[in-house]
């Protein structure tokens, strides 16, 4: 039979090898059909789809609200109407203080994350390197991710008095553990496949790290961000309430100002001011994880 | 139809013509008395330019075996000599990097040798070229179909310079009309490119249209129990009668070989 096949060589028998035109058709249709609506249309309609759901609860929420003020439940110094809320803001906001206050603030908190990062990304690269020393802090992360970060104030004002310094070591002691954490499991659920192709290329040590497992953890580690900006804020709204610094007129100093002057329509003004700061840095960080979710194809559409 | 291949498994001193030769490669797993033993002294050579394909069920350590002449692996006993050739692997899944371009994706592998950036993409535009993905290098991998991400891999592969090709089970995730035109395709590209391909596999057919050779291996522990050259010409169909009756052949002996393991 070996000899009979060898002369068969000389004729192609029956077979027959895949043409380009096989191989392009075939990829076309597993594709599927292109969009054939316009970018510009399906950014309108994208943004109004995920706007008017918003709209509605905000009016819900201020009728909800109307409501409550006409029963008359609390005398309308204690509560008042929106109406009454929205105009003080509108004095409220083209003020220089309001500029400074937010300056102040925001720039407190930019600092403090910022330094949380730095820190969180050096203890989380170092634990998830270092097998003892995960075993000896890898929880006691964890444990202080639980933590309620106002519970360090009385601590941190013994240690550093009424400063800048007290509100920054809250502020970074509550955000450092979730940003480490996003970095350990974004190393530690690196697929085994992407690691066994890594050796294949021959990624070692360093490269190994830059090419394969710092790029692969980018989600994990984004998600940790996101939820250490969240513990910052918050550490940093609790820690201008209790801490006043003299000559800071940060936006916890003004709100204590309002309560001592039973000023309800400003202190309501701020509130609102700090959910919308909330909001825009959620926008922000969404944005950025579903661009990077839409380039790693982790969504559909 | 010979079943002894004069040239094939152990022969004599050493052939400067054998790309990967394995002598006695044994691996076990664990130690003491709960030692799982995948790999039973195998012995294999496998000739530069040589397509071989080895088949056996579950349990037959095939993919340790491409582990350990990748090097991913130590093996407990033996010697395996890839003697001096680049050795490369490609898995199931393609395990592209989500975040880079598919012709960064070919690059990397460059990249990591040193090799310049224009050179880089000059090579990488011709392999994607080879792999018939030409306007496709802007694209992200999950834009692709699994078929066209498996031959992202495959130019991958080729970007190490490797002329020896490990493939486990590459196609196993295909549907059968892609993984047919795979087939085509890797069979003109490992003779343009001169390789010698190792590809492991369960699909008897499969290694059958592919093969020069397929080997075939027991379970547990993973021995060579046959070589079964396959002198028919080439290119074949995976469909075609004598492609069948080889098939059948080496279906009916693997499944004396599962049976064996029902007591």
């Amino acid at each position: 039979m070996p000899t009979e096949s060898r002369t068969e060589l000389a004729k192609p028998p029956a077979a027959r090898t895949a043409t380009t035109d096989e191989v392009a058709g075939l990829d076309a249709l597993e594709l599927g059909p292109a969009s054939k609506e316009g970018r510009a249309a399906r950014l309108g309609r994208r943004v109004w789809d995920s706007l008017w759901p918003k709209l509605l609860a905000v009016a819900l929420v201020i009728a909800g609200w109307q409501i409550v003020y006409l029963t008359e439940w609390k005398p309308p110094f204690a509560l008042p109407d929106p109406l009454t809320v929205f105009a003080d803001m509108g004095e409220l906001i083209p003020t220089a203080e309001f500029a400074r206050a937010i300056g102040i603030t925001m720039q407190r908190a930019v600092i403090g994350f910022l330094i949380a990062v730095v820190i969180g990304t050096l203890i989380g690269a170092a634990v998830a390197r270092f097998r003892p020393l995960r075993a000896a802090i890898g929880s006691l992360i964890t444990g202080l991710q639980t933590m309620p970060s106002i519970i360090w104030f009385p601590f941190a004002i013994l240690l550093f008095q009424i400063s800048e310094t007290t509100i920054m070591f809250v502020v970074i002691i509550g955000a450092t553990p979730s940003i480490a954490n996003g970095l350990i499991s974004g190393i530690d659920y690196v697929p085994r496949v992407w690691l066994r192709v890594g050796k294949v290329l021959g990624m070692r040590g360093l490269n190994l790290y830059r090419f394969l497992i710092l790029p692969a953890s980018l989600p994990s580690f984004v998600s940790g961000l996101k939820q250490g900006w969240a513990f910052a804020w918050r550490s940093l709204m609790a820690g201008e309430l209790l801490v006043i610094v003299a000559g800071q007129g940060s936006i916890g100093v003004l709100m204590q100002g309002a309560r001592e002057f039973n000023n309800a329509p400003r202190l309501l003004s701020w509130i609102i001011v700090v959910l919308v700061i909330g909001i825009l840095v959620d926008i922000a960080f969404n944005a950025f994880d579903n661009a990077l979710r839409r380039r790693w194809g982790l969504t559909q559409s | 139809m010979s079943l002894v291949d004069q040239t094939a498994v152990g022969t004599d001193g050493r052939h400067t013509d054998v790309a990967v030769r394995l002598d006695g490669v044994s691996k076990a797993y664990g130690r003491g008395r709960s030692a799982l033993l995948a790999l039973d002294r195998v012995s294999l050579d496998v000739r530069r330019g040589e397509f071989v394909c080895l088949l056996g069920a579950s349990g037959c350590g095939k993919s340790t075996l491409l582990s350990l002449v990748a090097g991913l692996d130590a093996a407990s006993g033996g010697s395996i000599d890839t003697g001096g050739h680049r050795v490369s692997l490609m898995f199931q899944e393609p395990a592209l990097f989500p975040w880079l371009t598919v012709a960064k994706n070919v690059e990397i592998a460059m990249r990591l040798r040193g090799v310049g950036r224009d050179e880089r993409r000059r090579r990488a535009e011709e392999l994607l070229e080879t792999v018939r993905l030409s306007g496709f290098a802007r694209k992200r991998p999950h834009e692709l179909s699994g078929g066209m991400r498996q031959r992202v891999a495959l130019a991958r592969a080729l970007a190490q310079d490797a002329d020896v090709l490990l493939m486990d089970e590459p196609f196993g995730a295909l549907d059968a009309m892609t993984r047919d035109i795979l087939h085509d395709e890797l069979e003109r590209i490992w003779r343009e490119r001169s390789l010698t391909v190792l590809f492991v596999t369960h699909n008897v057919r499969e290694a059958v249209r592919l093969g020069d050779r397929v080997i075939l291996l027991s379970s547990r522990p993973g021995r060579i129990i046959e070589d079964f050259p396959v002198d028919q010409p080439r290119p074949r169909r995976i469909d075609s009668a004598e492609v069948a009756e080889l098939a059948a052949t080496i279906t009916d002996r693997l499944r004396t070989e599962v049976s064996r393991h029902a007591h």
